[in-house]
């Protein structure tokens, strides 16, 4: 890549994020202004950054429009059922500790009907990176409301307007026990892969949360504007505040968005927890799982 | 196409057996729960999820006594949910994975069931049968999900499963559950049911070079090559593990033989077809019944599990009476051994099909018979087992 501007058509300058996506399945689904493929893009180039080991990444995601990237991810990648990404990664990282193992999935799979699964994960400290694209809606099936949908909104399925209160996921995460909690928007590109990066650097459950514009349901609806007004709604409304207490940080349709790493601590994961408690119990009769026999393949 | 060809020559030479750090060589005295923990440990499987769940609970609770001394992973779930598709990301990863539940739990597991079906995870899951609808009868024996096993997932596929009638056969067809689980990539269920399972006989687990295990098709393709949902004439794909380099997808939605979602008519067709064709094209070499006097039989009693037992007492006294009754045990209920029960429906002249549960399987047996023989139903709602003088008096009935 060179500063100045390309301009032979022959040998197009190569998208550096091109080489982790899978191009034959493109174009994707996601609409005009949709948020999901700039979380993407800040995923490979924090691939890109942290020089993770591509060949054992595994990426797991549920259902709904976020759960699409598996997809569109030139990695091993799993879209299972919806609600499950969690379990499903926590049984890949146990049978094979060596993988490096994400969850991408939006915030209805993540909260609602896999909230159970959020919670205990984070609870065992299972070593699973979480990234929870939060488009505040159910969008892949029309804009019914989720648990993130703020207060005084209006989605399809509170026509009058939402009047349950929201889930404040970075606090209901730090209360579960994840060792790293962050928060960005898309208007955040860079700072948010950082902080995927840094959570590769975890050992235990991290959980980075990424506001994203739904520009055809939630905004539509809320008469918010486009993909483009949602960004400078971002700029506007965003406020970078690292270490805030995350009992501060719920959301409001209009108001400020707190955006930062508000959690960073060290706590012993789940297989680290198994493996002293079994020698502890056992001595010298436990067996520690042996390693995975990979095949090496050739391309 | 002769599905199974490829298979049978790539490995008509290769014979794979127990890694004998797994197996419990001797002769036991070991409760059904207790023998199918040991028929998956030999069977290889070095991970289980699970829920506890009366009357099923005590498979994994050997399970996690038992994996940390021969190199493996129990976790207990936050739910029935999670730990069906728990133990899929394990498959994933590598491992042959399990998970154990009875009635309720079975049926939060359902839609995994379909998960596993369509993405073709081979796995087991063993229900543990207990008295329903909903919370029934915790303790008390049924075999009223034969159904559910079969049908209870949305969508067109097939499974395979198993009725152990001992805690013997709860060892050796737990073996059996794996090796078919892997041989076909489809979910195994395996039938238990509280009788069978809280019964404890004497169990002979043999050394472990005489127990054979089939391994994964794990595939050796180069990655070029690899296709994921491609079956070369075989209708069994090879199969990758995450971390193996191929950087391979799979999903739940109708997908190409490359696992790319595809929703259109045409590949839904080929997809759909080819999971059910892989069993079905198989099902007389899958089943496995038990038959006894047969030949000449007025009256044949079908039956499985625990009720195969109670039935045997009413067979003998109706044969001390001078009826001519024969016995078929159904060991595979699904795929449903149909040409069986056709060639023997032009044969007699009646089937009893006692069973705990209001009337499943013997749907199945009628349907077979296609009117060449009558069918007559042992009904029990369950809770207990038949008495045999009930079972005898319908084989009278039968038999005039």
């Amino acid at each position: 890549m060179t500063d100045s501007v390309n301009t032979d058509l022959l040998n197009p300058v190569v998208n550096p994020v091109e080489a982790f996506l899978r191009s034959d399945r493109m174009p994707h689904i996601w609409c005009p202004g949709c948020g999901i493929g700039t979380t993407v893009n800040s995923f490979a180039r924090a691939l890109i950054d942290s020089k993770v080991d591509l060949q054992s990444l595994a990426l797991v995601s549920g259902i709904g429009c976020t759960g699409r990237v598996a997809g569109y991810v030139k990695l091993d990648s799993f879209h299972t059922t919806h609600g499950r990404a969690i379990p499903f990664a926590t049984g890949m990282k146990l049978a094979n500790p060596k993988l490096n193992v994400v969850v991408y999935s939006g915030d209805g799979d993540l909260s609602a009907i896999g909230g159970n699964h959020l919670i205990h994960a984070a609870r065992r400290n299972i070593d699973l990176k979480v990234i929870c694209v939060n488009n505040l809606i159910y969008a892949m099936t029309g804009g019914q409301s989720a648990p993130t949908t703020p207060d005084g909104s209006t989605t399809s399925t509170n026509p009058y307007g939402v009047f349950e209160p929201a889930f404040n996921l970075p606090h209901l995460v730090e209360a579960a026990g994840a060792v790293y909690v962050a928060r960005w928007t898309t208007f955040h590109v860079r700072q948010l892969a950082r902080s995927i990066s840094e959570a590769f650097q975890k050992k235990g459950f991290s959980f980075i949360e990424v506001i994203s514009p739904c520009p055809t349901l939630y905004q539509r609806r809320n008469k918010m504007g486009d993909g483009l007004d949602a960004m400078k709604f971002y700029k506007e409304k965003s406020k970078v505040r690292n270490g805030a207490p995350t009992s501060e940080v719920g959301l409001t349709m209009t108001g400020e968005i707190v955006v930062g790493k508000f959690v960073d601590r060290e706590r012993p994961d789940y297989q680290t927890l198994m493996g002293a408690q079994y020698t502890h119990a056992l001595g010298d009769k436990y067996v520690e799982q042996p390693p995975v026999e990979q095949e090496t393949v050739c391309s | 196409m002769t599905p199974d060809l490829n298979r049978d020559e790539l490995h008509k030479n290769e014979r794979h057996t127990a890694d004998p750090r797994g197996v419990l060589t001797g002769i036991h005295f070991m409760d059904g729960d207790h023998a199918c923990c040991e028929g998956a440990l030999a069977a290889g499987s070095r991970f289980a999820a699970g829920y506890p769940i009366t009357p099923s609970t005590e498979v994994v609770e050997r399970f996690a006594a038992r994996v940390p001394t021969v190199g493996g992973t129990f976790i207990q779930m936050e739910d029935e949910l999670a730990a069906s598709i728990t133990l899929q990301g394990a498959v994933w990863a590598g491992a042959k994975a399990f998970t154990v539940t009875s009635g309720p739990g079975f049926s939060l597991m359902m839609e995994h069931i379909g998960y596993a079906a369509m993405t073709e995870t081979p796995c087991v899951f063993v229900d543990v049968q207990r008295g329903g609808p909903s919370t029934g009868l915790p303790t008390l024996p049924a075999q009223a999900d034969m159904m559910q096993a079969r049908w209870g997932s949305h969508g067109d596929y097939e499974i395979i499963a198993l009725c152990p009638n001992s805690p013997q056969e709860c060892f050796d067809l737990t073996v059996k559950a794996f090796n078919l689980a892997e041989e076909f990539r489809v979910p195994v269920m395996f039938m238990m049911d509280e009788c069978v399972g809280h019964m404890t006989e004497k169990v002979v687990i043999p050394p472990a070079d005489q127990i054979e295990v089939v391994p994964r098709r794990h595939t050796h393709k180069p990655v070029a090559e690899y296709l994921p949902y491609g079956t070369n004439g075989d209708l069994v794909p090879e199969m990758a593990h995450a971390g193996d380099g191929y950087k391979f997808h799979v999903t739940g939605l109708t997908h190409d033989e490359r696992g790319y979602p595809n929703m259109t008519p045409p590949v839904q067709d080929k997809l759909v077809r080819r999971l059910q064709n892989k069993i079905l094209n198989a099902a007389d070499r899958i089943a496995m019944f038990e038959e006894e006097q047969i030949d000449g039989a007025d009256v044949v009693v079908v039956s499985y599990g625990i009720t195969s037992r109670v039935a045997q007492r009413a067979i003998e006294t109706a044969r001390k009476q001078g009826l001519r009754v024969g016995k078929l045990r159904l060991i595979t209920a699904w795929p449903f051994p149909e040409t069986k029960i056709r060639e023997q429906a032009a044969k007699v002249n009646a089937f009893v099909v006692p069973e705990l549960n209001l009337g499943q399987m013997v749907r199945e047996v009628e349907r077979a018979a296609a009117g060449q023989a009558r069918t007559f139903p042992v009904s029990h709602a369950g809770g207990g087992v038949h008495r045999p003088e009930d079972i005898l008096k319908v084989i009278v009935e039968a038999g005039r």
